[in-house]
């Protein structure tokens, strides 16, 4: 599947929901089937940490595998159906003025700093301190349930040689992807507070997030 | 090489073993063209699992090989790639489901086939993962040994066939007890129109700490993940 830019007929001023996220905040909140998300890269490069469950039993979450294999492609563009863990299809990414989403990159966490950086960077704020605070608060959530999630608005090849490469530049303000559910979802994100990576240009920033129902 | 443990997996089988800490697990591809799909757990705290993602972003790959490391969401080093005559193991094409086995391979019932029924990886590793008390919550990213998955520039998707010859072996040395589960079973990308998952040996030994040097050195990243590990038994 090529990138295709895709870009939406909804206007932010007929949402339902509209809320900027700061950079380095969860936020987890339900979006119903038939209802649309629409995630803004409001400065330009910033990694959304995205994970959905369905509501009926949450058990049910994005499984990055089986939606790469069944699109035969490791990026993540308009067209691309995102499915669960039990082979149901959970969202559909319907606009995408970006291009390319990261699947394979995973979220920030202390302990992956520590590997990555050094051991020092341990107490830098992660992406996984905020799955796990918005779990706590939620309830119907745990550590268990954090898997792999999506990279919104992070281009992550790979290479003919099999390197990964964290590339920038693909995203830019006010870049957006637009997903619809196709079943009632949980959606916990972690606008990623990375600070030692060159991908966001170490500058973590807002997002803002829109629902249409 | 000390061994403990010497066993065949049949194609479409499944098992799981407790790798201690400073034993190595030999997978030997018997016959070429097999593919071993694997998830691992800290085998005394199991909330503790195989995270890919953070596995390959901090070792800047995607395919795994020797002087790789497999590492745990908690920065810990489950295992390490200490010896691999394959080349090439695969973190993306990940587990079929009953319906995609179907859908590829038609119908095939313990009923008409008896033990040579079509099953499926992720049936298989929730299986075998059930009675450690894991949950389909815990089947994360799984990995491939033995199949190679190719990523074009605009990120098609390829299954390389020929990847493993008869013979090939891959050595995870744990330099913690490090819980391993694993199917034998096709890779969900295989484009072989026939079900013939196809078996592999497995050899668990004691090894020296030495064997793992070539993983720890391979980069900065692996020296901080092998001391992460170590703290673990302080």
């Amino acid at each position: 599947m090529t990138s295709t830019l895709v870009v939406s007929d909804k206007r932010p001023e007929t949402a339902a929901f509209r809320q900027t996220v700061a950079a380095g905040e969860p936020w987890l909140h339900e979006v119903k089937a038939g209802s649309t998300l629409r995630i803004v890269d409001l400065e330009g490069n910033q990694a959304v940490d995205t994970l959905f469950y369905s509501l009926a039993d949450p058990r049910e979450r994005f499984d990055p595998q089986r939606t790469l294999r069944r699109q035969k492609s490791l990026y993540l563009t308009a067209g691309s159906v995102l499915y669960s863990n039990r082979g149901n299809a959970m969202l559909t990414i319907v606009a995408d003025t970006c291009g390319r989403h990261d699947t394979l990159g995973g979220a920030c966490a202390q302990e992956s700093n520590t590997v990555r950086y050094a051991l020092e960077k341990r107490y830098m704020h992660s992406c996984r301190d905020n799955f796990l605070r918005a779990c706590a608060h939620d309830g119907r959530l745990s550590k268990q349930d954090v898997s792999a999630n999506v990279n919104f608005f992070m281009n992550v090849p790979v290479t003919a040689e099999g390197g990964l490469t964290f590339e920038d530049g693909i995203s830019a303000p006010g870049k957006y992807v637009e997903l619809r559910a196709e079943m009632d979802v949980i959606v916990l994100i972690s606008n990623c507070p990375q600070l030692n990576n060159p991908c966001n240009a170490y500058n973590p920033t807002p997002a803002e997030l829109l629902i249409w129902d | 090489m000390n061994l403990l443990l010497e066993e065949t997996v049949p194609g479409g089988g499944h098992t799981s073993l407790i790798v201690k800490r400073g034993q190595s697990l030999r997978v030997t591809d018997l016959h070429g063209g097999a593919n071993v799909s694997v998830m691992m757990v800290n085998a005394t705290e199991k909330s503790e699992r195989l995270n890919l993602p953070d596995s390959l972003k901090c070792q800047h790959t995607a395919k795994l090989t020797a002087g790789h490391c497999l590492y745990s969401d908690m920065g810990r080093v489950l295992a390490a790639i200490v010896a691999d005559t394959c080349g090439w193991h695969d973190s993306i094409g990940g587990v079929s489901n009953a319906d995609e086995v179907f859908e590829r391979y038609g119908s095939g019932r313990y009923q008409e086939l008896r033990n040579a029924f079509y099953r499926n990886g992720t049936d298989n590793l929730l299986v075998e993962m059930s009675k450690w008390g894991l949950t389909i919550s815990d089947l994360l990213m799984t990995l491939n040994l033995f199949s190679r998955v190719d990523v074009s520039d605009d990120g098609t998707l390829s299954f390389v066939k020929g990847n493993s010859k008869a013979g090939d072996y891959v050595d995870l040395y744990a330099p913690m007890n490090t819980l391993v589960v694993l199917t034998a079973i096709q890779h969900p990308l295989d484009p072989n129109p026939e079900y013939s998952p196809k078996p592999v040996k497995l050899e668990l030994s004691e090894a020296d700490p030495g064997v793992a040097e070539v993983c720890r050195t391979a980069c900065d990243e692996n020296v901080r993940g092998f001391i992460n590990t170590e703290r673990f038994f302080l």
